[in-house]
């Protein structure tokens, strides 16, 4: 199988080389970093860890980030790609299970709840996961724990459907899950280890961003029904 | 309405409706831009001096003064005109989105064999598969 695995950056620099060389040790694939406008050298960093890097010039966010992955996946012919944080909260060691989910489905996404020992976010955010956990379940039809995991598989028939334009540029969880369920898309969780981050910082950080999230993503979830996700 | 109340209207409408044919002649506006300003400044044109027509929309609607009728029609088509703008900076966003990521993909291929590389031919020559 040609895998790809896929990191998207925004200022890691002072990790970016560590992380690669984790999951080198863990898997065989080609490593596509994509620099998502960072200020620092986050794509040196990363060209010097061994992978090749796709620089935004301009910050997009996270979900446009993985996007341009996906393309260029599609674009190289590659059979699945396998994406995940560039901070290191993602245990590079769960990353054979991701892979074994491919065999029954399209997008696997690992959930921190569904093992003991990974890290637990503070209780507010809790809070939200399991809310839009609960949404996103009752849209897609099957138990969906972790919502806002960003450490996934993802099959070349998924890669399809998540180069469409109706990939959301800034948060791609609970809606686009909810979608590829409704899709036809197989989708499945399994489990996985996941630390907290270095720098504590978050991309759901700071004092409105919290809330303009939760507003953002109960219309993108309130419109998941009125909307058309043909492949 | 008093005449100076319609005077004034007149100026303002007429005043902005050459304001913006200007800036189009001028190309520091774009025809599909325009045509939203050009349609709001006529439409207050027609209701100002046509006094009949504004008395009779003033009664239906249940204003009880013909400017107001006046200021609901202007408020209207400046709310059509932001939601216009905000279509327009939608499409606008997707298109740089677009384009940054090929812009991305490109530099990534550029950067060179940094590993191997599983693809069949030159990478130009594919078309990217998604719709």
């Amino acid at each position: 199988m040609r895998l790809l695995v896929l990191l998207p950056a925004f200022n890691e620099a002072s990790r970016i080389r560590r992380v690669l060389q984790a999951i080198r040790q863990e898997i065989q694939g080609d490593l596509l970093v994509v620099d998502d406008g960072s200020a620092d050298d986050t794509a040196a960093e990363a060209r010097l860890g061994g992978a090749r890097v796709a620089v935004h010039p301009v910050n997009l966010g996270y979900g446009a980030a993985l996007q341009t992955g996906y393309r260029y996946a599609l674009r190289h012919g590659y059979d699945a790609v396998l994406q995940l944080d560039a901070d290191g909260q993602h245990d590079p060691t769960s990353i054979p299970g991701l892979l074994a989910g491919l065999s029954a489905a399209d997008v696997v996404v690992g959930s921190r709840f569904l093992e003991a020992g990974s890290y637990r976010p503070p209780f507010a955010r809790r809070l939200g996961m399991w809310l839009f956990g609960k949404l996103a379940s009752v849209l897609c039809g099957q138990r969906i724990t972790d919502p806002t995991s960003g450490f996934q598989a993802v099959s070349r028939e998924a890669l399809h459907f998540y180069a469409h334009e109706r990939y959301p540029a800034d948060y791609p969880d609970a809606d686009v899950l909810a979608m590829v369920a409704r899709s036809g898309l197989r989708l499945t969780e399994v489990p996985v280890r996941m630390l907290a981050s270095a720098s504590g910082k978050s991309m759901h950080g700071g004092l409105i961003k919290p809330f303009y999230y939760v507003f953002r993503m109960s219309l993108a979830l309130m419109l998941v029904p009125l909307r058309s996700h043909r492949r | 309405m008093t005449q100076n109340q319609r005077i004034f209207a007149i100026i303002a409408a007429l005043g902005t409706l050459l304001f913006i044919l200007e800036l189009v002649r001028r190309r520091r506006l774009k025809e599909e831009y325009s045509w939203l300003w050009i349609l709001t400044s006529m439409t207050m044109i027609v209701l100002v001096s046509w006094y009949g027509l504004i008395e009779h929309i003033s009664s239906l609607i249940g204003a009880v003064l013909p400017t107001t009728t006046l200021f609901i029609f202007a408020l209207l088509f400046l709310l059509l005109i932001s939601v216009h703008f905000s279509t327009v900076i939608s499409r606008l966003s997707q298109q740089i989105r677009r384009l940054t990521q090929e812009l991305a993909i490109l530099s990534a291929e550029r950067d060179g064999p940094a590993q191997k590389d599983h693809q069949s031919g030159d990478p130009r020559q594919r078309k990217d598969v998604a719709p």
